[in-house]
C-alpha cells in the first residue's frame, strides 16, 4: 500500500529542515485539491471507488465481530439479541457524531432507538475515510455532512437484508414486509420477527449494490430530539477518556519543549529528576526531553527538576508588539490580491465619506478540557494506541514511521477526547509522534502515555494564527457604501503539511475565507492578502479562518452601515439582494426571533451580525450592558438562526450553537496568547481566561427548515458571536473594539 | 514516600505516597478512581472537585497529607436525593458535549443543592463559578441545576 507518510517524518516537524521533508511529503499526498475558495475545511470531495459502494463492500472487522453478529457492511453490526452497534468513523468530543451517525443508520434500518449502541470504528483509511477529505478524519463540520448518505446507505442495506431473509423464512415477497420500530412483520401471514431473529440467516445473504432510500418526507427519526447516546456515560463519571486509559506496566511520560518555537536542546542535567521517587528514565527525544515516571505526579517533579539549556539562535524569540508591527506594515500595503471587483481605489477617493480601521487577533490556544494525551503500547509485531485521535490516518501513519511499522500494524482505538477544537487534529500529528518517540527512546519496552500538563497545552504552540487586518470603505451621500478594501496578515495552517495539497496558487484558503466571498453588493471591492511565515505553529480553531474574518467584515461593515445612517439589519437585507437567500433567511429568522426594532431595556443595546462557514448559514444578535469591568461587555441574551441543510438532531444543533456561542464570546473579550521575547506569556487558565457560568448569556436558537443536504454546525456557530457583540456595544457605548480580546483593548 | 489512610466512598484506601502528591493523583494513579479529571492543577478549573467531609473540594490542590482522614467522595459513588436529581436532570437536559468536566460540574452541583436547596441564579453564579466548561454547556447546567432542585422540592 503506498502510504501517504513515505518520507515524511513527523518527529522532525518542528526542525529547521522541515520544509524539505514536507515538500517531498506533498507531492505524495492524495489528497485532492480544494473544491472552491471559500470552503474552510472542506477538502474537495474525494469519492474513491470502495467508498462509492461502501454499502456493498463486504467489510472486514477488525475487532468485535463476535459469532453470529451479522455484519452486512463495514458500518453496522446487529447481534442475536437485536442490538444495533454502529461503528462511527469520527471522534465523538462532544459534536455528536455518536448521536448523529447512529441515527442515519437507524432511520433507514427502522430501528427502535432502544436498540441503537455506537462505538468508534478503528483506524481504516480504506473504510472510514472522511468521504470529504480522503484520509480518516474528523474536522470542517463534516461528520454528519459527509456520512448523510453512507450511514444511510448502510442502514438501508442491512433493512433490505433483513427483510430478505424474512421474506425466505416465510416464503412470502419481500414488498410485502414492514419494518417499524424494530420490528419486522407480514400482516397477512400474522408473522413478526426481530432483527436478531433473522440476522444470521441475513448474514448469508448477499448486500445490495444500490439500497432503497427513504424520502425525507418519510423520516420518522430524522429530525427529531433523540436523545444523545454518550450522555449518561458522561454524567456519572464512566466515560472513559485517554487520560483515564492504562496498561499493564504503563509509564506515564511528560515532555519538557524548548521554551521558545524553533528552540533546540543544547545541555541536559538530569541528576535531580532521577532522584524523585518514582522517576524511572529520562530521555532526549526530538521534541524536547521525556521524563519517564510511575504515574503523574512523580513525572511532573522529576521534570520540574531538570536543568536544561537551550539553543535559541534559530527560534522566534521576538514579543508579540514586535510581530504586529511587523504583521502592521504589511497590512499597510495592498497584498496578493484574490477579489478584485470595479475599481476599489478610485472610489476611496471619490469623495465620499471614509473610514480605515485596523484590527489585530491575538494567537489563540484551544484549551481543550482535557489536555493532550496519547497511549502507546508496542511489541515487535506493531503497535496499538489508545487516543482521542482526530486525524486517525495521520496519528496511525506517524506511529508507523517513527516506530518502523507499516501503518496497518498500528492499531488506533479512538476514544472519547474532552473536546478538542481543533488542537487534536494537527496535519504534522505532533501528539502522536511525541508519543512514538518516546516509545522508541525506550526501545518499546513499556508501554507509554504521555501526558500534558496545562501549562504544556498552553504553550506548545498549534495556535489559532495571530492576524492584522486593515479595511478602509467609502459611503456616498446617500449613505450607500462605495468601496471595500480589505486587506489580511496572517500565517499559513496548510503550507508545508499535507494539507498543502488544498492550496491552489499559493492561496491557503483559511487565511481568507469569510472575506474573499463577503455576499454583500458593494461596487468596488479588492480583498488581498499577506502571508508572513513565523515558527510559532499554527492550526485550524473552531471555525478557522471565520473566526477573524467575520469578526473584521461584520464589524466594518456595520461601522459604514451606522455611518450612513442605516438600519443593520433592513441595509444588509438590501446588501444581500435576492443572490443570497440563505443568508437573507437566517437573518429574517433571527431578526423576528429577537424581535428587532422593539424597544430594548434601559441601559441595554443589541447588535447583529451573519456569517457562513462551513456552507452553513448563523445569524445572530447580542444584548449587551457595561458589566463591572472596565471595557467588558455584560453579554445577556443571545439569539441566533442556523440554516444547516436537513437538521438531523436539533437538540445537537441548538446545543452546538449554544456551546459555540460560548466559546467564541469567551475568547473575543478574554483570551490572547502572547509571547515575550518569544516566551507564551500565558500558561494556565489563571492568565489564558475561560468563559464562566457567570459570563454565559441566556440563548435561544432557531434552525431554520430545509431539505437541502445537511451541512456543519460544529463550528458555524463561532464566528457570529465576536461582531454582534462588538456592534452592540459600539452602539452602547460608541467604541469600537479592533485590538482583541476586549479585555486587551481595554487595557 | 509516607503512609496514609484515605477514606474515599466509604471505603479505607493505604497509599504509600509523596505527602505532597495532590488527593486527584492517588485517586486517579493509585486507587485507579479516573472519575475525577486533571484540568489544570492549579484549582483554576474545577474538573478534579470531590467532597471532602461535605465540602465541594479541588483534589488538584488537596495534598494527601491534608486529605487523610477525611471522608472523601467521588462521582464514582456519589449518592442521594440531591446526587439523583442532578444527574437525572443533567441527562434530562442531555448537558454534557465532551463530557470532561462533568463529573466535576455535577459534585459542585451537588454540593450546591445540599447547601440551598433553591438556589437562584446568583447562588448558581456562586457555585458553579469555579468550574469551566470549555464547551460552554453553561446555559444546560444552569437548567439542570433548576430542574433538579424543582424535582427535588416536590
Amino acid at each position: 500500500m503506498q502510504f501517504l507518510f513515505d518520507k515524511y517524518d513527523p518527529a522532525n516537524s518542528q526542525s529547521a529542515s522541515e520544509a524539505d521533508a514536507r515538500g517531498d511529503f506533498s507531492r505524495r499526498t492524495i489528497l485532492k485539491s480544494i473544491a472552491g475558495a471559500g470552503a474552510g475545511l472542506v477538502i474537495g470531495l474525494h469519492l474513491p471507488t470502495a467508498a462509492k459502494a461502501q454499502s456493498g463492500a463486504a467489510a472486514v472487522f477488525q475487532d468485535g465481530a463476535a459469532e453470529g453478529m451479522f455484519a452486512p457492511n463495514a458500518f453496522v453490526r446487529i447481534a442475536p439479541d437485536s442490538t444495533v452497534t454502529v461503528l462511527i468513523k469520527h471522534i465523538e468530543f462532544g459534536q455528536g457524531p455518536f448521536t448523529g451517525l447512529t441515527t442515519l443508520v437507524a432511520e433507514e434500518l427502522d430501528a427502535d432507538w432502544a436498540q441503537m449502541r455506537a462505538q468508534s470504528a478503528p483506524a481504516n483509511n480504506e473504510l472510514y475515510k472522511n468521504l470529504k477529505f480522503g484520509v480518516q478524519g474528523t474536522g470542517g463540520s463534516t461528520a454528519i455532512a459527509n456520512s448523510y448518505l453512507q450511514m444511510r446507505k448502510a442502514g438501508a442495506a442491512a433493512r433490505h437484508m433483513l427483510v430478505e431473509a424474512a421474506s425466505k423464512a416465510w416464503g412470502v415477497p419481500a414488498d410485502e414486509i414492514t419494518v417499524k420500530k424494530g420490528v419486522i412483520a407480514h400482516e397477512g401471514k400474522g408473522k413478526t420477527a426481530s432483527f436478531g431473529d433473522v440476522a444470521e440467516a441475513a448474514s448469508k445473504l448477499t448486500p445490495p449494490q444500490d439500497p432503497f432510500l427513504k424520502e425525507p418526507s418519510e423520516f420518522v427519526l430524522i429530525g427529531t430530539d433523540l436523545p444523545k447516546l454518550d450522555t449518561k456515560a458522561k454524567s456519572t463519571g464512566m466515560a472513559e477518556f485517554t487520560m483515564d486509559k492504562t496498561r499493564p506496566n504503563m509509564l506515564t511520560v511528560l515532555i519538557q519543549r524548548p521554551p521558545v518555537f524553533g528552540g533546540k536542546l543544547k545541555s541536559m542535567d538530569d541528576a535531580e529528576t532521577r532522584k524523585v521517587k518514582g522517576v524511572v528514565d529520562v530521555k532526549e527525544v526530538p521534541h524536547g526531553v521525556a521524563v519517564y515516571a510511575e504515574g503523574f505526579w512523580a513525572a511532573k517533579k522529576g521534570r520540574d527538576a531538570l536543568k536544561l539549556e537551550w539553543d535559541e539562535s534559530e527560534a522566534e524569540t521576538r514579543s508579540t508588539a514586535e510581530i504586529v508591527d511587523d504583521f502592521k506594515k504589511s497590512a499597510a500595503t495592498t497584498g496578493r490580491v484574490i477579489t478584485n471587483e470595479g475599481d476599489a481605489e478610485k472610489a476611496l477617493s471619490g469623495g465620499g465619506k471614509t473610514i480605515e480601521a485596523e484590527y489585530v487577533f491575538p494567537y489563540l490556544a484551544h484549551a481543550p478540557m482535557e489536555p493532550e494525551d496519547f497511549l502507546i503500547e508496542a511489541t515487535e509485531d506493531g503497535a496499538t494506541c489508545w487516543a482521542g485521535s482526530q486525524f486517525q490516518t495521520m496519528d496511525q501513519g506517524a506511529v508507523a514511521k517513527t516506530l518502523g511499522f507499516r501503518p496497518e500494524e498500528v492499531t488506533v482505538n479512538t476514544l472519547f477526547a474532552g473536546g478538542s477544537f481543533g488542537r487534536r487534529a494537527t496535519p504534522v500529528a505532533d501528539i502522536a509522534s511525541e508519543c512514538a518517540s518516546a516509545v522508541k527512546a525506550i526501545d518499546a519496552k513499556r508501554p507509554v502515555k504521555l501526558v500534558f500538563t496545562r501549562e504544556d497545552d498552553i504553550s506548545a504552540g498549534f495556535y489559532r494564527p495571530l492576524n492584522v487586518h486593515r479595511l478602509k470603505g467609502s459611503v456616498d451621500a446617500d449613505g450607500n457604501i462605495t468601496a471595500w478594501d480589505h486587506v489580511l496578515v496572517g500565517q499559513s495552517i496548510m503550507k508545508g503539511t499535507p494539507f498543502e495539497a488544498m492550496m491552489k496558487d499559493g492561496v491557503d484558503p483559511t487565511m481568507v475565507e469569510g472575506a474573499s466571498d463577503l455576499p454583500y453588493a458593494i461596487p468596488n471591492k479588492r480583498i488581498s492578502f499577506h502571508m508572513k511565515t513565523l515558527k510559532v505553529p499554527p492550526l485550524w480553531w473552531r471555525s478557522v479562518g471565520h473566526t477573524h474574518t467575520a469578526y473584521s467584515t461584520e464589524t466594518f461593515l456595520d461601522e459604514l452601515l451606522a455611518m450612513g445612517g442605516k438600519d443593520p439589519v433592513a441595509e444588509r437585507l438590501r446588501l444581500l439582494g435576492d443572490k443570497h437567500p440563505r443568508y437573507a433567511g437566517v437573518l429574517k429568522a433571527v431578526s423576528e426571533l429577537a424581535d428587532w426594532g422593539s424597544q430594548v431595556p434601559e441601559g441595554r443595546a443589541r447588535g447583529v451580525a451573519v456569517h457562513k462557514s462551513f456552507e452553513s448559514y448563523v445569524a445572530t444578535i447580542a444584548e449587551v450592558s457595561e458589566s463591572d469591568e472596565k471595557g467588558i461587555p455584560r453579554v445577556h441574551k443571545v439569539w441566533s438562526a442556523i440554516d444547516c441543510g436537513v437538521a438531523v438532531n436539533p437538540n445537537i444543533i441548538k446545543a452546538q450553537i449554544e456551546g459555540g456561542i460560548g466559546y467564541g464570546l469567551g475568547h473575543i473579550l478574554f483570551a490572547g496568547i502572547n509571547l515575550d521575547k518569544g516566551r507564551v506569556v500565558e500558561q494556565n487558565f489563571d492568565t489564558y481566561r475561560s468563559l464562566r457560568i457567570n459570563e454565559m448569556p441566556d440563548v435561544q436558537v432557531k434552525i431554520i427548515k430545509s431539505a437541502e443536504a445537511p451541512t456543519g454546525v460544529g463550528e458555524p456557530g463561532v464566528p457570529p458571536i465576536g461582531p454582534a457583540v462588538a456592534n452592540a456595544w459600539a452602539k452602547l457605548t460608541g467604541k469600537r473594539v479592533r485590538n482583541l480580546p476586549f479585555a486587551t483593548d481595554a487595557a | 514516600m509516607a503512609k496514609f489512610t484515605l477514606n474515599v466512598n466509604g471505603k479505607a484506601h493505604e497509599v504509600d505516597v509523596d505527602p505532597e502528591m495532590p488527593l486527584l493523583w492517588a485517586l486517579r494513579d493509585e486507587l485507579n478512581m479516573t472519575g475525577t479529571k486533571f484540568g489544570c492543577g492549579i484549582a483554576q478549573c474545577g474538573a478534579c472537585t470531590v467532597h471532602i467531609d461535605g465540602q465541594a473540594t479541588r483534589s488538584c490542590v488537596t495534598p494527601v497529607e491534608a486529605a487523610a482522614e477525611s471522608e472523601i467522595v467521588t462521582i464514582e459513588s456519589v449518592a442521594g436525593a440531591e446526587a439523583k436529581a442532578i444527574q437525572d436532570a443533567w441527562i434530562k437536559h442531555d448537558v454534557p458535549q465532551c463530557g470532561y468536566c462533568q463529573s466535576g460540574q455535577i459534585m459542585s452541583a451537588v454540593a450546591l443543592l445540599r447547601e440551598t436547596p433553591k438556589p437562584t441564579d446568583d447562588d448558581i453564579d456562586a457555585a458553579m463559578t469555579g468550574n469551566i466548561c470549555r464547551c460552554a454547556t453553561y446555559h444546560r447546567i444552569r437548567a439542570a441545576i433548576k430542574t433538579a432542585a424543582a424535582e427535588l422540592k416536590s
